[in-house]
């Protein structure tokens, strides 16, 4: 396992303000996550799952705090920085896929592509590997309707990872799927972490999805109260 | 893929829903088209009137006749350059129904006064002024009719009687009038005023309007406030106006044309603001989560925003451009059979230009607060997950 840090929490807070009341999230959270890493995160609702992968993301900013990626501070970034720092590094997993119904599965991996400076025939190329890599070459050409959950979730992961990003942050990536969709799902995420050196971080409720990640964290109440170790 | 495919399918993917805002769209430019060449073709004689042109026509009403003497007085007058006169002679060809502009002239100084309007080679004035039955017909109505030069042509009136109880006029078709642009209108017949006059049994040595130029457009209004001071107190005072004035008080008897049609084309798009703008906001509003997503893997807020604009203003264009096609067709297949009563219909230029313009703003306003709330989205309230 590598243990060059990709991205520090340093004292991170978060509060939100709902009807004049101030909730905190997390309060003076540190946390280092190593370059190929895969770590679950797992906790019950309302434990900051959710707020945390979205700070991880770039999708939120903390109160206040640090985040560095690679080196890189990240939380001071504006909107259109923090954009373009998502297109280049993360790549998203969600629990209900949330592909484009009138795309087909080739054009929803696509998409990311549209973003860089890549013509067309180097885009079809990134995308022929994407869609290989998840063992979908031959479902390109279908559109979300005609695929299974476990085949939207595969054509989901091809779309993060064709712009070759160095995280992937799968929210709940099985919670949609029966038990052997979601072995075939969390085998890909591994497959991404070991062979690619992808480093993943998965929030889940199943402890069996859980155990394909090389670390469980458990979060409760904005705190990580128990780390272990994968089998 | 880029991003015009991208606004394309996102547009079309509730295919009945694009289908009933295109058709709408493509109803309102149709009839923003033909009622614009309406408009066009009503006021082009605005357009083509000189400015050293004037009018003089009888003050209570410009149907109302003047004595013929007053063709001589305003003669005389320092700074008028050409004078003429023309009466009315409400036209028809063979059956009532196909009314036809005629005037009875003075040949000699009418032909002069718009040859800026009409083409006669020399031999052909020649001929007007010698033939006394002869008349002039316009390129365009001697094509309608299949008239050439030395027909005999029977014109009837709807409002003048001959000596011999007839209503008919033989006419000899002298020469047929080209037109110096393409904008004007050749649907007419001119024929001389002498025979006219003698023939017909009621408003003897009256006629219906005098043009004049003067030496130089500054002195118009010294020049029509000599003439109108000079037959004051008389039983025909006069009105004069210049020629561009004296159009738009004719089409003015009509009613204030471009207000109706303003209200129909006004009415009509602001219907189509109104559904166009509600769909997209709901179907923005349908796609809030997929534009989070967008936003997730990078899309920056401009790219959005065009995003969602580009598929209201291609919307608009898919529905207008056909609909000024079929403007285009139809006033075609209109122009001849109503050139009598709106001569030179057609959508001209300013008329595509005006319709491209509002198809884009048409586009922007209906997309634009959809765009705007869909850049602003916040991607954790979008993926409902703050």
């Amino acid at each position: 396992m590598a243990t060059k840090a990709l991205i520090e929490l340093v004292d991170v807070s978060k509060r939100f303000t709902k009807a004049r009341e101030t909730i905190t999230i997390f309060d003076h959270l540190s946390m280092t996550i190593a370059e190929g890493d895969f770590i679950a995160i797992m906790g019950p609702s309302g434990s900051g799952k959710t707020t945390l992968l979205n700070l991880l993301g770039g999708i939120d900013t903390p109160t206040s705090g640090e985040i560095r990626f690679a080196g890189q501070r990240i939380d001071g970034l504006n909107e259109a920085e923090l954009a373009r720092w998502r297109a280049a590094n993360v790549g998203f997993v969600f629990q209900f896929y949330n592909l484009m119904p009138m795309l087909t599965a080739q054009q929803n991996v696509e998409l990311p592509l549209l973003l860089t400076k890549l013509n067309s025939g180097q885009r079809r190329q990134h995308v022929e590997t994407a869609l290989k890599i998840v063992n979908l070459a031959d479902r390109a050409k279908h559109y979300p309707r005609e695929m299974s959950g476990g085949q939207q979730q595969r054509v989901a992961i091809a779309r993060a990872v064709v712009s070759d990003p160095k995280l992937l942050l799968c929210d709940e990536p099985t919670g949609d799927l029966d038990r052997a969709m979601a072995d075939e799902i969390l085998s890909i995420l591994q497959l991404l972490n070991k062979e690619l050196g992808k480093t993943v971080i998965m929030v889940t409720h199943d402890p069996e999805a859980a155990k394909y990640a090389r670390r469980i964290l458990h979060l409760d109440k904005g705190r990580f109260i128990e780390r272990e170790l994968a089998a | 893929m880029n991003d015009l495919s991208l606004i394309r399918k996102n547009l079309f993917r509730k295919r009945m829903r694009a289908a009933l805002m295109i058709v709408s769209i493509f109803f309102a430019f149709a009839i923003f088209g033909v009622l614009g060449a309406f408009l066009r073709a009503f006021y082009a004689g605005q357009d083509l009137a000189q400015a050293d042109r004037l009018v003089v026509v009888n003050k209570i009403n410009f149907t109302q006749p003047l004595p013929i003497s007053y063709f001589n007085r305003i003669r005389n007058i320092e700074g008028v350059r050409q004078v003429s006169h023309a009466n009315w002679f409400g036209g028809y060809y063979q059956d009532p129904k196909n009314f036809t502009v005629v005037y009875a002239v003075e040949p000699q100084t009418y032909v002069d006064i718009i040859q800026d309007l009409i083409e006669l080679t020399p031999e052909e004035k020649k001929a007007f002024i010698s033939e006394r039955t002869g008349a002039v017909v316009g390129e365009a109505l001697a094509r309608k009719w299949g008239w050439k030069v030395g027909d005999r042509v029977p014109m009837g009136s709807n409002i003048y009687t001959q000596r011999n109880g007839s209503q008919t006029w033989d006419m000899t078709i002298v020469a047929i009038a080209r037109p110096t642009s393409p904008r004007v209108d050749t649907n007419f017949m001119m024929f001389q005023y002498a025979y006219f006059n003698e023939t017909r049994t009621f408003d003897k040595d009256t006629i219906g309007w005098i043009l004049l130029t003067t030496t130089s457009p500054g002195i118009n209004d010294r020049v029509s406030k000599t003439i109108d001071a000079m037959f004051a107190n008389s039983p025909y005072e006069t009105s004069t106006d210049t020629e561009k004035a004296f159009n738009k008080a004719f089409i003015a008897q009509l009613g204030n044309i471009a207000l109706i049609v303003g209200l129909v084309v006004g009415a009509a798009f602001v219907t189509i603001l109104m559904v166009v703008g509600n769909t997209m906001a709901m179907s923005i509003r349908e796609r809030t989560r997929e534009i989070g997503v967008l936003k997730t893997l990078g899309f920056p807020r401009g790219r959005i925003l065009k995003l969602v604009l580009g598929e209201s203003v291609l919307l608009t264009l898919l529905g207008g451009l056909p609909g000024m096609a079929v403007a285009f067709l139809a006033t075609l297949a209109l122009r001849d059979s109503i050139s009598q009563f709106v001569p030179g219909l057609a959508v001209t230029a300013d008329i595509y230009i005006a319709a491209l313009i509002l198809m884009l703003a048409l586009g922007i306003v209906t997309g634009i607060i959809p765009a705007v709330n869909a850049m602003r989205l916040r991607i954790a309230s979008a993926l409902g997950r703050a």
